[in-house]
């Protein structure tokens, strides 16, 4: 199980990095970062992961010595996520903004600050 | 308490936030200027109680008691809490700026602003691998936001995706080393991190290097090594001035501190113990060297003086990323004084080119010729700026340039301090040159096209509106208070010494460890190199600044030229240069292309040399 999520991690980072360079539309690559960050979710699930553990959840009742999988990366995760959302939404505004002067979509139009 | 810092220019975000949209400015202006000071205040008293030791808070008492550390902690000693001072005191020169600044502004810049700072003063204190993220990204989204304020405008827009994305991918590739060593490790803390990867029985393996790439080549991302550099200039151009000031006297610096803080206290230990520690000098010191060079050469050909600058950056903190890369207390120490130096003084000029656009509404070379005659005074701050970026003694350039000349020497890399000293001479020329035809209107005016593949033009013009017929004394003073900052730094000798003694320290990864792990404050045990400037520093300093007024008097004497060495000069600005312009294609894919191209390199270099 863990090869398996450590080289599905790998494989969606280096897919979303490639399909990154070679967007023709900005739309894409903003999608596109938010495929590679989240190839940090799949790589921190596989990190906590144990066989035939349950959710990291503790109150009174509930024996602590329970078997679960690592709470730590799972507060990474939840981080990583508001860290994402928060990175996508100010692209995608960036985007809309472009747009109004740009007609076009293709990042490669968009040469305002060479040299 | 150690807190403090970080929680109080949030809490002035949130306070502007709150009510900054019913009051007037002018309450705005005084709210986020109080926090600033508030927390210069808290940064410099950091400073002053850390001293030569290194102070560990874990936030709500979750220190480690047995075993490994759960608990998050701030762990900081004087490079730390000095870099911290540094973007406090940029912060309140900026907020003091701002003041008469903006046509229009609003709360949430201000707010923006101070997250921003926050994020920063957070990451210099932290001890903790996943929260270094959290603060890379916390400082990042605020900076993102800050270039694009000017949201109407395209160019910010475009300085900002492209920021923005490069950015994105190296906090992306940070994270993505940081659950690889949590996945080795079980640990968050720096110091555990370090301490458990020098006892793994895997030792200097594949995932140690491919963590150490992606962790490290993220760093190097914010710090504009080449080839990741490519987003600097685009938003240090089109960012606000103020802004600008913070980006480039410490955001970027926040970069080589964090691949100089991350290396020592997590991969030092392993790398030592598998004996290839010295194999990773020549790949940061390779980085440092290709920023010094690309920075340099193309600071030359810039017509928009806030991209001058910000290629002049690049070829700066390439000089302070070679101090880190020759992995040693002298270089470190010496690399601690220049950024600091050179962070003043890059952050005074930032100021002064949002003087001009205040005043003339241009930042353009071609537009900016002869009408800068009734501005004297920024003519002075900007040519003694322009000087001190070549080393001028006894600024804190110089002083660190000597330091650092002294430390690359003694690692066998006896080339170096000239090539710093060409360099800075050929950055700060560019400068002059652009000083002295707006301020004396020297030579001919230049024609737009003169260095060929012409740029649209761009300035800022929306950012500034204010009283054009004179300039207020709060724009003038910030500039020249941090100009006098930058010379206050390198005159000092306590500061050298205290350097020498902070770097010494730093690299001590035992007594690190045992201050955070074991609440041990510890003695130093590596030797204290007795740093002080040589008198015979002065000759090559001498020599740079005189080549700096060469370089910036050769354009500008075109006419009094013999022709052929007219037509040499043209070639090397038109065609030597131009492969290397048209790199800088303005497009986020080659940026991020490039990004990828060079931590691949990063990784073929380290499977070769560190197993």
């Amino acid at each position: 199980m863990n090869a398996l999520g450590y080289a599905a991690a790998a494989w969606v980072f280096l897919v979303a990095l490639y399909g990154l360079v070679t967007s023709r539309d900005l739309v894409r690559v903003v999608l596109c970062l938010s495929v590679a960050q989240s190839s940090t979710y799949i790589l921190l699930a596989t990190i906590g992961f144990r066989a035939h553990a349950t959710a990291p959840i503790f109150d009174s009742q509930a024996s602590t010595s329970a078997r679960t999988v690592d709470p730590v990366v799972q507060a990474l995760m939840l981080t990583d996520v508001v860290v994402g959302a928060t990175v996508t939404a100010l692209l995608l505004a960036f985007v809309v903004q472009i747009h109004k002067h740009v007609p076009s979509d293709d990042p490669h139009d968009l040469r305002e600050l060479r040299g | 308490m150690e807190g403090l810092a970080f929680v109080v220019p949030l809490a002035g975000a949130a306070v502007l936030l709150a009510i900054g949209w019913a009051v007037p400015r002018w309450v705005n202006d005084s709210i986020a200027l109080a926090t600033g000071i508030a927390t210069a205040a808290l940064c410099a008293d950091l400073l002053h109680r850390t001293g030569d030791n290194t102070v560990v808070t874990w936030f709500g008492g979750w220190r480690p008691t047995h075993g490994p550390p759960i608990g998050v902690d701030f762990a900081v000693d004087r490079f730390g809490a000095g870099l911290a001072t540094l973007v406090a005191v940029l912060a309140c020169a900026s907020l003091v700026f701002v003041w008469r600044y903006f046509a229009t502004i609003h709360a949430l810049f201000h707010a923006l602003f101070l997250v921003f700072v926050a994020g920063m003063v957070g990451f210099c204190l932290s001890g903790d691998l996943f929260n270094l993220f959290v603060f890379f990204e916390l400082m990042g989204v605020a900076a993102f936001a800050l270039t694009a304020y000017e949201v109407e405008e395209e160019g910010p827009l475009q300085g900002a995706l492209n920021f923005a994305v490069t950015n994105s991918v190296g906090a992306i590739a940070i994270l993505f080393g940081t659950g690889m060593l949590y996945g080795r490790t079980g640990a968050l803390n720096l110091a555990q991190i370090g301490a458990s990867l020098a006892v793994d029985r895997h030792g200097t393996d594949g995932l140690v290097v491919v963590a150490l790439v992606l962790v490290i080549g993220g760093y190097l991302v914010k710090a504009a090594a080449v080839p990741f550099h490519f987003w600097l200039p685009d938003a240090h151009a089109v960012a606000p001035s103020p802004v600008c000031a913070l980006f480039s006297g410490a955001m970027v610096s926040m970069g080589v501190y964090a691949v100089a803080r991350v290396f020592w206290t997590v991969f030092a230990p392993v790398l030592t113990r598998s004996g290839s520690l010295a194999g990773v000098r020549p790949v940061l010191v390779a980085f440092g060297v290709a920023g010094v060079v690309v920075g340099a050469a193309m600071c030359t050909v810039q017509r928009h003086l806030k991209r001058l600058l910000a290629f002049s950056t690049v070829s700066h903190v390439g000089i302070v990323l070679v101090g880190v890369g020759v992995l040693n207390a002298h270089g470190l120490a010496g690399a601690a004084v220049y950024l600091v130096g050179h962070g003043l003084v890059k952050a005074s000029l930032f100021l002064c080119a949002g003087v001009l656009l205040h005043r003339l509404g241009t930042v353009w070379e071609p537009e900016l010729h002869g009408r800068g005659r009734s501005l004297p005074v920024l003519g002075v701050v900007m040519a003694v700026g322009a000087l001190v970026l070549a080393g001028l003694p006894p600024a804190g350039t110089f002083t660190g340039r000597a330091l650092l000349d002294e430390a690359v020497a003694g690692a066998g890399y006896r080339w170096l301090p000239p090539l710093f000293a060409v360099a800075s001479a050929v950055t700060a020329g560019a400068l002059l040159r652009v000083v002295a035809r707006t301020f004396l209107g020297v030579g001919p005016r230049p024609a737009a096209d003169e260095f060929d593949l012409p740029t649209d033009d761009e300035d800022n013009e929306g950012e500034t509106q204010g009283a054009r017929d004179r300039v207020p004394a709060t724009m003038l003073a910030p500039p020249i208070a941090l100009l006098g900052l930058s010379f206050a730094v390198g005159a000092a000798p306590s500061w050298v010494a205290g350097a020498g003694r902070a770097a010494a320290r730093f690299v001590d990864i035992q007594a690190y460890r045992a201050a955070v792990l074991h609440a041990a404050g510890d003695t130093v045990r590596v030797p204290v190199p007795h740093l002080r400037v040589a008198a015979a520093a002065l000759v090559p300093a001498t020599l740079t600044v005189l080549g700096a007024i060469l370089v910036g008097a050769l354009p500008l004497s075109q006419d009094r030229l013999p022709n052929r060495l007219k037509v040499v000069g043209r070639n090397v600005a038109h065609r030597a240069l131009r492969p290397l312009r048209l790199l800088h294609s303005g497009s986020v894919l080659d940026d991020v292309t490039w990004l990828l191209v060079g931590l691949a390199a990063f990784g073929v270099a380290g499977a070769v040399l560190w197993r």
